[in-house]
């Protein structure tokens, strides 16, 4: 590992996090031209990871960090291997045009500059989540990736739908990430390993444990909620709601792969399994085919790539699962080839969508002489999503079926699924990228035109990549697409895979799959019809099963609110004073420790007379007919013991009691003829047993605490150093005030905060209860 | 409670007890008192007033809202602290300086002034509430 390269690497990550805070600055200066220099933050990182490549692929994986938490072992550490690197170049090359697109598609937004902004945090998240060594890192950046996604899911706030999209997807996602902690913890639990360079030189450790299926269950419930898996693939399409260089960045190139990221990057560890090599195909077929269908029958251009983002994802998890390293290497080409082309052809939509104002597939046509790049862009990826021979789409369709083209039950299975599904994202492919532009041009809501170049330039980059990528499949092999497997195999891999066709099994695949897709593509508007049909008879989804329990939540809090939080200051007080007398009693007589019965005092005489005079003071406040009375009763006994401490040598601590009282009675009086009472305290004679019961009981409590903690030997250590030192040290005489202002000062001072806060917040009470007070006794 | 005996006194008892609750604040370090106690005498003061001839009064004759008299200690509290920061002992070292005034050498010190502040809290904040109370009744 390279010194130098340390520090430059950790100003890669947080770069993306500055770029954040000076993208409102930059926006409110340059407007939207601000996207061609926050793009170079991006392209910054692109650039220095890329310079990663060769000694990566040379089989040795850059590992480096700093301290984060030492005393708790913890590092703020990255680990660059095969995997990791592929993600990080996709996320910031990626992210580079994304931010040039943002620049053209929310020009003239007034909160462009907040939408770079959430757009870099988000970029900033994702890369520190694909290259985080230790798992803590790992988590906060996976949960951050799910709070950047809420922001930008619901940019366009003011409304309802993307509000209600940006929360279902933080939910589902946030909830996956929660169970991934879970599921790193007992990981971590088991083999000891604190990041993931560790745990995968941890051997058979987790495979051979008790708790395996216990943690591939929680991690797998954080892989399939951040990579839309079924039954969790209903918020992808949902946070299509989000503005288009979200969902072409986020929901379809980075962030939904997190998922498969985890899963690839846990194969060494955690694959070779049966329940792994069950799972995950049995959940990524049924999403992919899910998804493929889902994907025909919608209309709006953003809703189908979507729902091919959740096949494709399926497609890649049924890979990652399917137990064979031709599968793996499958996965790896699907990944970049569905990152390039996917994320061109939502771009390509949001321009459509831009520069017609629909994205309505049934009305859109005729668009290829207005726009020609963004035909170009659009038809190029298209191609390489459809699997044609030359692009790199077809260089991992056809990895894909010389993978999984072995016979036996499984096999033939998954390729049945595996078919059908290419087949209808093929269709769903031309669909977006060539339907629009044939044919005779409809009436649309904006008369077409070519968009700004800084909205064709990331679409067209992307699409032409996928061709060059197809093209020069050797060299992208062997500095991409190997190391990548090699790491997610755990073992060296050679990838040969290539664009030119050969003839054999996986061809003749390729082309039932191409054939079936023109098939779906030319029926598609009958076939619509017939799925919206099914779906329209079973009625029930995922969904609106979320909005369902989302309303039983709400319904079981409130509730639950209602018991606890009832309003009523009498109940209130019963149970805490309850809780009191139970948490002081229970104790003392569970563990025997009441205390033995006190040695009597010989009290002087006038002593004796102040006793008295708080024992009948306390039984005037007992029967004290009014209200006031029994204030005034409780100030007499209040003053009686504030006598006795003086008479006891404590003249401070009476001084303040004798003030308190005077306080307490004119307060307390001044609240109760606020507050409308009647003067007479008219319970019920049931109420007042139990109050009787509550209060006696306290009293008893306190009266045995006290009276044990005195017969305790007293430590004197800490009064003797203050009597030795008050003076030569605080120079003050009076140790109470010294040890008040000097020796404890930061007590005291958090203490005049509360007093102060208190104050506030009673004033707050009395101000805000004041007109509804007043309208009551109206 | 407005007695025309009630009214004649308070003014009377009113002053008597700021000027003693300073007393008690001042003598606190080496005599019983200090700024809890000084502070709660002179929010009695405040209430007593405040009954004798209503709230306004009060408010008029204290000028700054009795809150925002709380938060000025609060600070003053606090910014005590810091002095000893510049002398490079920990935050609420006490510091003291002698100087002679008059022929007399007065003891002050960042202690004292944080005493004040605690002085200012518990006047501030009690006579709010006070106050906030009184000012209902008269409605």
């Amino acid at each position: 590992m390279e010194i130098g390269a340390q520090p430059l690497t950790l100003l890669a990550l947080l770069l993306p996090f500055v770029a954040a805070a000076l993208a409102p600055l930059l926006c409110r200066v340059l407007k939207h031209n601000a996207a061609w220099l926050l793009a170079l933050a991006p392209a910054l990182i692109f650039l220095h990871l890329a310079g990663f490549v060769p000694q990566v692929a040379s089989g040795r994986p850059i590992a480096g960090g700093y301290d984060w938490i030492p005393s708790l072992g913890i590092r703020f550490s990255w680990y660059l291997d095969g995997l990791s690197l592929t993600f990080g170049l996709l996320i910031s090359g990626i992210g580079a045009l994304i931010v040039l697109y943002s620049g053209g598609y929310l020009k003239g937004h007034a909160q462009q500059g907040r939408f770079f902004s959430f757009i870099l945090l988000f970029m900033g998240a994702m890369l520190g989540l694909v290259v985080s060594d230790s798992f803590l890192m790992l988590f906060v950046f996976w949960e951050l990736t799910s709070i950047t996604s809420f922001l930008l899911i619901g940019f366009d706030h003011g409304r309802q739908a993307a509000r209600r999209a940006a929360l279902q997807a933080l939910v589902v996602t946030g909830m996956g990430g929660l169970s991934l902690l879970a599921g790193l913890l007992v990981v971590s639990a088991v083999t000891g390993a604190r990041d993931l360079s560790m745990l995968l030189s941890s051997g058979e450790a987790m495979r051979e444990s008790p708790l395996y299926l216990a943690a591939l269950l929680l991690i797998l419930g954080g892989a399939f909620t951040k990579s839309a898996q079924f039954p969790f693939h209903f918020w992808l399409p949902n946070a299509m709601e989000a503005p288009t260089p979200v969902s072409a960045y986020l929901h379809s190139a980075t962030m939904v792969k997190a998922g498969v990221y985890l899963l690839m990057r846990l194969n060494p560890v955690l694959g070779d399994t049966a329940a792994w090599e069950t799972l995950l195909p049995v959940f990524g077929g049924t999403t992919m085919l899910v998804g493929a269908l889902l994907a025909v029958r919608q209309t709006d251009l953003k809703l189908m790539l979507a729902y091919t983002t959740v096949s494709s994802l399926g497609l890649l998890v049924m890979l990652t699962g399917f137990g064979s390293e031709r599968a793996l290497e499958a996965a790896v080409l699907y990944l970049v080839a569905h990152s390039l082309f996917k994320g061109a052809l939502f771009m390509v939509a949001g321009l459509i969508d831009h520069e017609t104002g629909t994205r309505d597939i049934t009305r859109l046509a005729g668009l290829s002489r207005a726009m020609p790049i963004t035909f170009a862009a659009g038809l190029l990826a298209a191609l390489s999503m459809g699997g044609v021979p030359l692009f790199f789409g077809f260089v991992a369709k056809e990895e894909i079926y010389a993978a999984v083209g072995v016979l036996g039950v499984w096999p033939v299975a998954l390729i049945m699924v595996a078919i059908a599904g290419n087949a209808l994202m093929f269709a769903i492919a031309f669909t977006v990228g060539l339907k629009p532009f044939l044919g005779s041009r409809d009436d649309m809501p904006k008369r077409p035109h070519e968009g700004p170049a800084l909205l064709w330039i990331g679409p067209l980059c992307l699409a032409l990549l996928g061709l060059a990528a197809g093209i020069f499949t050797q060299a992208l092999h062997a500095a991409i697409s190997s190391p990548m497997a090699s790491a997610v195999a755990g073992m060296p891999m050679d990838i040969t895979a290539s664009g030119i066709p050969h003839l054999g099994l996986p061809l003749y695949l390729s082309a039932a799959t191409i054939a079936l897709g023109i098939a779906v593509y030319r029926l598609q508007s009958r076939l619509r019809d017939v799925i919206a049909g099914a779906l329209d008879a079973i009625g029930w989804g995922p969904d609106r099963g979320f909005d369902q329990v989302l309303r039983g939540l709400v319904r079981v809090s409130f509730a639950a609110t209602r018991i606890i939080q009832n309003g009523r200051l009498d109940i209130y007080l019963t149970v805490t004073f309850v809780c009191v007398a139970i948490t002081l009693l229970v104790p003392m007589v569970a563990y025997g420790e009441l205390p033995a019965a006190p040695q009597f005092p010989a009290l002087l005489p006038h002593e004796w007379t102040i006793v008295m005079i708080a024992v009948i003071g306390l039984g005037a406040v007992v029967y004290a007919k009014d209200r006031l009375t029994a204030i005034v009763s409780l100030g007499i006994q209040g003053f009686a013991v504030a006598l006795l401490f003086m008479l006891f040598g404590a003249p401070d601590l009476s001084f303040t009691q004798f003030m308190v009282e005077t306080l307490s009675v004119v307060i307390l009086a001044l609240v109760m003829t606020r507050l409308k009472l009647t003067p007479s305290d008219h319970r019920r004679r049931r109420d007042k047993a139990l109050d009787l019961t509550v209060s006696g009981s306290c009293g008893v409590a306190i009266g045995l605490l006290l009276l044990k903690v005195t017969q305790l030997p007293f430590d004197d250590r800490l009064s003797a150093f203050y009597e030795a030192h008050s003076r030569e040290l605080a120079h003050g005489r009076n140790i109470v005030n010294v040890i008040i202002v000097d020796f404890r000062g930061l007590d005291t001072l958090g203490e005049i905060a509360v007093v102060m806060i208190a104050g506030l917040a009673i004033l707050a009470l009395i101000r805000v209860t004041t007109p509804d007070v007043a309208k009551d006794a109206r | 409670m407005r007695t025309l005996i009630f009214r004649t006194a308070a003014p009377y008892l009113t002053a008597l007890m700021l000027l003693f609750s300073v007393f008690v604040l001042l003598r606190g370090h080496n005599e019983p008192g200090g700024g809890f106690i000084g502070g709660l005498i002179a929010a009695s003061a405040f209430a007593i007033h405040g009954i004798a001839f209503g709230v306004p009064t009060v408010r008029r004759a204290i000028h700054f809202h009795p809150i925002a008299v709380s938060g000025f200690g609060l600070l003053l509290a606090a910014l005590s602290g810091v002095v000893s920061l510049a002398f490079g002992v920990p935050f609420l070292t006490g510091i003291w300086v002698s100087p002679s005034l008059l022929g007399m050498s007065v003891d002050l010190s960042t202690v004292m002034v944080f005493d004040i502040g605690v002085y200012l809290v518990v006047v501030g904040s009690i006579t709010s509430i006070a106050l906030g109370l009184e000012d209902r009744e008269d409605e």
